[in-house]
């Protein structure tokens, strides 16, 4: 984004705070605008002016351009499970956030049995992970053209377009390419890939199909060439592809040449290469290894590349040893930085809790609070959970840091007044916080039990330790 | 007793039994199989177990292969059919490369140009004005130690690996964590070093020869007042054992107690005089001065630890440097180390943050970082059998979830710029070893044809 001020955008407004955006102010709408919550076309009287005066028109162009991502947004899919990739602003995550978070994709081909494609497709489109509230989920389903077959690659597209995933149809030869998009344009796939050999009939399909179009090339300058050359002949939707490279030396320079494509896009502002960035960490099935090997390295390849701008990924693993870091990295790094991640404190009810039933206490960092409330709640645990404002920092830190203490413990047992709606006086504190069991009890004068270290085990510690055998 | 299990049967048997019970069991290098009283076992879980033995022979073996570039790679190679998993897809089956025929197409529907236009691709360069502080841990007979090898960290002009930019000097270490008494550890940590968690000494020795470990962190956890309470000047006895038995540097960590740990770090110093340990470590809540004067006075290195907080970093340094009067070049930064998943995002943003203010001139922080990457298996996703979560998809062997949490949290923090982890498992040791070196152009690698996944069969 070219303007960093709300006072820059706000001379583009109205400046009537006629409040139609939903903000109170043009300023804040401007603020808005800076921190992307909103674009300039949300602003209902600046596009109604604009479509009836070609000077407003102007003006609103210039906003969009002056406020738009460095890296162009594209979108791979339709409909609610259409993803957005690109749209990036920054090269480090605490500069403001990063925006859009990299798109798994993961493997088929045509040459599959059609029960395994099956199997594949189906694991993709199910597979979750609970995490800070809601469940981590997989993108998309990329489908390789192993048969060099137009009819097959066609038939096996149009097949994995009912799995209502985003795709990416992948086949160098034009006319596989051509085939399957014949039948499945209409869902917008990325297409994979134009190479040196093929950009021309690439070039054609893109335009044809108006569908997102993959360039690959090794050489940055070819790639750049490519780049341009489809630009110019009106394609907006382009990813671009530096080739990944698995092992060594090749490795290395992967690294090298996609740091340099995005911090050239971004610091030298070369718009002719400022579009998301494909990395293929399945590239890993290559090497001369057991599977075991080949998915660790894969999930490697990925991670190195969530870290440093890989836009949209192709995966092969389906192993959870491969999804759940992966996934879970790709989260905690499009985390947005500025937004605390907090929970509000207080009492929470689990499961219409009775006056017998224990009280637990954990912290306001969103990522235990959600852990322990979901732990509690899927193994059908009654309970009272007090929630500790710990600045949201988690159990062990906060105990260590003295957010965690037996002073603050004693004001929420206050403020909640836990003690009406339960009849007893026993807490159970985190496992993690046993240190502060005696300072608990001499404060609050409650009897204090030490819980298990991981609230996943509370079930289990619950059968041994509840009701309070004193 | 001889059947065999498939992979999936024995997890699903694993599962019936939960994590405390199987806890209780130790397996014997010979098969005899200890069932500690109460825990609990009957017939199929001993199945389990011998089914498990295999794997468990595969680690005792593990000790005979030394460290070269394919380490990682045949490790898990191992590692994988210990476990029996099947490879189910056969070897990559090149297909001839395609070669598109231009089409004879009569009318064309698009321009398409006849040629690309040239373009050229000039990157970016940053250069920084400041340089991260060389540090060089232990010290060899010529000065005044008795280390066979030394370890120099940081140096470096730019992000990391970024060989671009400017050269790193050095690329990251990896140090490896014992105890000096039995320490809480996840099972797939705890079997690798099984037969030597009652000896600290054989436990660096094989940190050392086995695991390929660049330095040793010994942490005297007894010394905690909660625990056995050990006396500073008796704990610091296991440190001269660790001294004798390994030659390579030495960090020495204590129990986290506020009161105790200057006594013991002192103690500590004291007793590795001319020896360049690393102190583990000042905190702003307890007596830095006092471990500061300790590695002052002895000629040791200090690790600087903070809890995720730049500001508090740079003070801590400051107070470090300015009052007590630590070299620059004896001093590392712990900013803390959260597992992935468990606030990785927030260790990452404030190391990167520190190394890039670092690199742009501020001297308070521009020194090297310490990460204790084994902070990973507190993840329940790197030790826990099964999900606790009623909706979650099946998590898998945690035999082979808990090594790659470690390796991803510790390479996402080697590229927010950490120049030394302390770690556990040595497969995730030797993976991350493997990475960094890969990205420091250390390793050639095979020449694979790039091209050949897009029309691999499996």
């Amino acid at each position: 984004m070219k303007v960093k001020s709300p006072l820059e955008v706000y001379k583009f407004l109205p400046q009537t705070n006629c409040g139609e955006c939903g903000f109170d102010t043009c300023m804040s709408f401007a603020a808005h605008i800076i921190d992307r919550g909103v674009k300039p076309t949300d602003c209902p009287p600046l596009v109604k002016e604009s479509e009836k005066d070609p000077k407003l028109k102007k003006k609103l162009e210039e906003l969009i351009k002056l406020t738009s991502p460095e890296i162009a947004e594209v979108i791979i899919g339709v409909g609610d499970s259409a993803i957005k990739i690109g749209g990036e602003d920054v090269l480090h995550r605490h500069e403001l956030t990063f925006f859009n978070p990299t798109a798994f994709f993961y493997d088929v081909w045509d040459t599959m049995d059609e029960r395994e494609l099956d199997e594949r497709c189906g694991k993709v489109v199910e597979w979750k992970k609970f995490y800070v509230g809601d469940y981590l989920t997989l993108d998309g389903i990329a489908v390789r053209c192993t048969s060099n077959d137009p009819e097959k690659f066609k038939e096996v597209a149009k097949k994995v377009a009912g799995y209502g995933k985003p795709m990416i149809l992948v086949a160098l030869n034009p006319e596989c390419m051509r085939a399957a998009l014949e039948e499945v344009a209409s869902y917008r796939p990325l297409i994979y890939a134009a190479t040196e050999a093929n950009w021309k009939e690439f070039l054609e399909l893109a335009l044809e199909f108006n569908v997102p179009v993959t360039l690959r090339a090794k050489d940055l300058n070819l790639l750049k060439s490519m780049a341009v050359t489809f630009k110019n002949a009106g394609v907006n939707d382009i990813v671009l592809d530096p080739v990944t490279e698995p092992l060594g030396e090749g490795l290395r320079s992967t690294y090298e040449r996609v740091i340099q494509l995005r911090r050239t896009a971004i610091l030298a502002e070369d718009k002719d290469i400022a579009y998301p960035i494909m990395v293929t960490p399945l590239v890993a099935w290559t090497i001369d290894a057991d599977d075991v090997t080949k998915a660790y390295w894969e999930t490697v390849i990925g991670s190195l590349f969530v870290v440093k701008y890989g836009d949209v990924m192709i995966f092969h693993s389906l192993e959870p040893y491969t999804l759940m870091p992966t996934v879970t990295l790709r989260y905690n790094i499009y985390t947005d930085p500025r937004t605390p991640v907090q929970v509000e404190a207080g009492l929470r009810e689990i499961n219409n809790p009775s006056p017998d039933d224990p009280v637990f206490i954990t912290t306001n960092f969103a990522l235990t609070y959600y852990t322990v409330e979901s732990d509690l709640t899927s193994a059908n645990i009654k309970c009272w959970l007090l929630v500790l404002n710990t600045e949201g920092l988690g159990v062990e830190v906060s105990v260590a840091g003295g957010q965690f203490t037996a002073a603050k413990v004693k004001d929420l047992i206050e403020e909640t007044g836990i003690a009406d709606k339960v009849n007893h006086k026993y807490l159970v504190i985190p496992g993690l916080a046993a240190r502060l069991q005696g300072a608990i009890e001499d404060e609050t004068g409650w009897n204090v039990l030490v819980g298990p270290m991981d609230s996943g085990r509370i079930k289990g510690w619950l059968e041994q330790n509840w009701p309070p055998k004193k | 007793m001889t059947d065999k299990l498939t992979l999936e049967e024995f997890f699903n048997l694993l599962k019936k039994y939960n994590v405390e019970e199987l806890e209780g069991v130790r397996i014997e290098g010979d098969l005899e199989i200890e069932i500690e009283p109460g825990a609990g076992i009957d017939a199929n879980t001993i199945n389990a177990l011998v089914a498990l033995s295999q794997y468990v022979n595969l680690i005792q073996e593990f000790g005979n292969f030394l460290y070269h570039t394919n380490m990682a790679l045949s490790y898990l190679q191992r590692l994988s059919t210990a476990l029996g998993i099947p490879t189910p897809f056969a070897a990559p089956q090149p297909v001839a490369p395609i070669t598109p025929e231009v089409p004879t197409v009569e009318v064309p529907r698009f321009e398409i140009p006849e040629k690309l236009v040239e373009a050229r691709f000039e990157p970016y360069k940053s250069e920084y004005t400041g340089v991260i502080q060389e540090v060089t841990l232990g010290a060899t007979r010529a000065d005044g130690g008795t280390r066979e090898v030394t370890v120099t960290i940081g140096g470096e002009k730019s992000l990391p690996f970024y060989f671009f930019d400017a050269d790193m000097p050095h690329l990251p270490v990896i140090a490896i964590d014992i105890f000096d008494r039995r320490p809480m550890l996840a099972k797939a940590v705890r079997e690798h070093y099984e037969d030597v968690l009652d000896d600290p000494a054989e436990w660096a020795k094989k940190a050392v020869k086995d695991f390929n470990a660049d330095l040793v962190t010994l942490h005297l956890i007894s010394t905690d007042p909660m625990l056995e309470d050990t006396p500073a000047r008796e704990a610091v006895k296991v440190l001269e054992d660790i001294l004798q038995a390994v030659k390579v540097p030495i960090i020495v960590g204590g129990s986290g107690n506020k009161e105790k740990d200057p006594e013991v770090l002192e103690k500590a110093a004291e007793v590795a005089e001319g020896e360049r340990i690393m102190l583990a470590s000042a905190t702003l809540d307890m007596d830095w001065e006092r471990i500061g004067n300790a590695a002052k006075k002895y000629g040791h290195v200090i690790l600087s630890w903070t809890q995720m907080d730049i500001n508090n970093q740079k003070t801590l340094n400051r107070y470090l440097l300015k009052r007590v009067g630590i070299a620059p070049e004896s001093l590392v930064m712990d900013p803390t180390t959260a597992a992935l998943g468990y606030g990785l995002d927030y260790a990452y943003t404030n190391m990167e943050r520190i190394r890039i203010s670092g690199l742009r001139g501020d001297s308070d922080l521009a020194f090297p970082m310490s990460s204790g990457t084994t902070n990973a298996w507190g993840a329940r996703e790197a030790w826990m059998t099964e999900s606790p979560i009623e909706g979650d998809s099946p998590w898998g062997p945690r035999e082979l979830r808990g090594p790659i949490w470690e390796i991803v949290t510790g390479l996402t923090l080697a590229l927010a710029g950490v120049d030394l982890f302390m770690m556990m498992h040595p497969g995730a040791v030797a993976v991350l070893k493997e990475i960094m070196y890969t990205l420091g152009g250390k390793v050639e690698g095979e020449a694979v044809d790039p091209s050949a996944w897009i029309t691999m069969e499996g």
